[in-house]
């Protein structure tokens, strides 16, 4: 099957098309999109599968070989990520059946989450830059619908500010592809960072990766660009929250992972280090909302800057060891975030807030969710056996080895303030006198649970394996540090 | 006081089919000339805001009996039904099959898959031009 690496985003793609001709068979949408992501889940499992045995896939679209046509390629990398995607969006899936409301699911919902899906996966497997911006945008108008669909007041605010952000980075990130193009006059990934190693990296290509790395901060919210984070994130229904939070920062994310590994590794004295200051202060500002805010929403979103800001750091340190653990971390992360938002998404659902001054007394009454979040903290914080620990073990490793002391305690100290935001819900949501809750008996807790349980039982299994995962993160990191194995997948001289 | 507006809707009836035949024309010339799915698909969506200058919202859904994100999701499905066929004959995605037919009435035909992919922009820009203004059109 030559076209692995196009499966996992042709059936959201094929599946949103057919579910824009019943809009309002809801029941039908449901069985449909559930089946499709189950689908999607496994031709993921396969093609992390098949890249394992055998190396970098690709396909050449329209059979046009590899600088002149857009190519995918499915690295370890991208094909885990896309694999813990597809697993993602399984999840949010189920939680919206009860959770999301028959407006919005007779509104085109589950078409448009597909439709997102097909921008996530898309951005994730591209080799192509150009492509790779058409796929932002693919992800970046169904996010746009998602983020208004219902109408609400403070949605349409928040929709305004982060489509007015969205354009202005999205124009920037073409006026950056441009300037690229016209420098070396390609658009094929591996043949550009062919071209970059040819000329070297002059100070023009300084410019562009620093605009590059401008754009997908942007995207992936790091320091001084997150500033529409908190609010946009704030506004949507839960289960649209779980899929932003745990998807489309990590695309910015991955975006500069792979055109820093890729391009821009030649002059890394001035972009590295532009990149580790940055991702230190993302952590520095992510904790200060994450400590500073009694709103469960708030805590957790801020959540999401700090992690940005480890994955980061993880990076740029660029050891072997910083990159798996950052590669480990941003996986666990994006399962754990989207566990995280789906449980305060109950929580949300029960209380009837989200402040947590007015919550009180839940494990009680509700011990399975209870202590479904007690595992998610803890995982998120990266207590040992669990998921989070390996990926930050690895990065402050990274750290202290290519003597970035100070970044790192940075970043250890993150784990304990993260640590504290998380069980400032978890003793003020669950523990004490319980309160009674108007319209409790209708939230559907049983079958709500269900998905943050799966995600949760993942992640533990992520952390408790960690062993069994290594030899795929440490493929992905072979690709990511280096550069010629991706070149030679794709041009194959 | 009732406007009277038939020279509009007259020369409406006469221009629409002129609109419609340059919008088909410039769809088929796509592949040598200029032209296209996307351009042909806006000029024909030209034609029908016409008509819905000329009458009315109600009118027109009674001559274009058509639910146009339908004719959106149709458009897609041609898209990607052009792109997935490829997947049967195991050669990558979006890779189009071309060859001379012989058709009754019209002789030898150099036919392409390209144009029922481009058939799928065209029906997509036609659904969604169309559900955009009839959106706005209807809402107060």
């Amino acid at each position: 099957m030559i076209n692995l690496p196009i499966i996992p985003l042709l059936i959201p793609l094929l599946t949103g098309i057919i579910l824009m001709f019943i809009p309002k068979k809801v029941k039908l949408q449901r069985v449909i999109s559930l089946i499709a992501s189950l689908i999607t889940v496994g031709a993921a499992v396969i093609l992390v599968n098949k890249v394992y045995k055998d190396g970098i896939q690709t396909v050449n679209l329209s059979s046009w070989d590899a600088p002149f046509g857009i190519t995918l390629v499915s690295d370890m990398l991208s094909a885990l990520l896309v694999l813990t995607t597809s697993i993602i969006a399984l999840a949010t899936i189920i939680y919206s059946f009860r959770s999301i409301g028959e407006e919005r699911e007779k509104f085109y919902y589950y078409p448009v989450v597909q439709f997102l899906l097909v921008g996530v996966l898309g951005a994730f497997s591209t080799g192509d830059i150009f492509n790779m911006f058409v796929f932002f945008e693919v992800m970046l108008m169904a996010s746009y619908v998602l983020l208004v669909l219902g109408g609400t007041k403070i949605q349409l605010r928040e929709t305004i500010k982060y489509l007015l952000v969205n354009v202005i980075s999205s124009a920037l990130f073409v006026i950056a592809v441009g300037y690229l193009y016209s420098i070396v006059g390609t658009l094929n990934m591996a043949h550009i960072s062919l071209r970059i190693s040819e000329i070297g990296q002059t100070g023009i290509l300084t410019v562009i990766a620093i605009l590059f790395m401008i754009v997908f901060g942007i995207k992936g919210a790091i320091f001084p660009l997150y500033f529409w984070l908190p609010g946009s994130y704030y506004a949507p229904p839960v289960p649209v929250m779980a899929l932003f939070g745990a998807l489309l920062t990590k695309v910015g994310v991955y975006s500069i992972m792979r055109t820093y590994s890729l391009f821009f590794y030649h002059d890394r004295g001035y972009t590295y280090q532009i990149l580790i200051v940055l991702s230190i202060l993302t952590i520095i500002f992510g904790i200060i909302g994450a400590i500073a805010y009694w709103d469960v929403k708030k805590i957790i979103i801020y959540n999401i800057i700090i992690a940005i800001g480890v994955i980061l750091f993880g990076f740029a340190v660029t050891t072997e060891a910083g990159l798996s653990g950052s590669i480990y971390y941003l996986i666990h992360d994006m399962i754990i975030k989207a566990a995280l938002f789906l449980l305060i998404g109950m929580m949300i659902a029960i209380t009837g807030t989200s402040d947590l001054r007015k919550m009180g007394g839940l494990i009680k009454t509700y011990p399975g969710l209870a202590w479904t979040f007690f595992i998610a903290a803890l995982a998120l914080a990266g207590i040992p056996p669990l998921s989070g620990f390996v990926g930050k073990l690895l990065i402050v490793q990274g750290g202290f080895s290519s003597e970035y002391y100070l970044g790192t305690a940075i970043v250890l100290a993150s784990s304990l303030f993260v640590l504290f935001s998380v069980m400032k819900i978890f003793i003020n949501g669950f523990w004490g006198i319980p309160k009674t809750f108007k319209g409790e008996e209708k939230v559907p807790v049983r079958s709500l649970l269900i998905a943050p349980v799966i995600l949760i039982v993942l992640s533990v299994l992520y952390g408790v394996g960690s062993e069994a995962i290594n030899p795929f993160i440490s493929q992905a990191v072979e690709t990511l540090s280096n550069p010629t194995i991706y070149i030679e997948a794709v041009l194959k001289e | 006081m009732k406007s009277n507006d038939i020279i509009l809707q007259t020369i409406t009836k006469v221009t629409l089919f002129v609109i419609i035949l340059f919008s088909i024309h410039l769809f088929f010339a796509g592949h040598y000339y200029p032209g296209g799915g996307f351009i042909g698909g806006l000029m024909t969506s030209g034609a029908i805001v016409l008509l819905l200058l000329a009458y009315d919202l109600k009118t027109v859904a009674k001559i274009l009996p058509v639910d146009f994100k339908i004719v959106a999701a149709v458009g897609l499905l041609f898209a990607v039904g052009t792109g997935a066929g490829s997947l049967l004959f195991n050669v990558p995605f979006l890779t189009h099959a071309f060859g001379d037919m012989n058709i009754p009435l019209l002789g030898e035909t150099s036919l392409h898959t390209a144009t029922l992919f481009d058939l799928g922009v065209y029906l997509v820009v036609i659904g969604v031009t169309m559900t955009i203004i009839q959106t706005i059109g209807e809402s107060e």
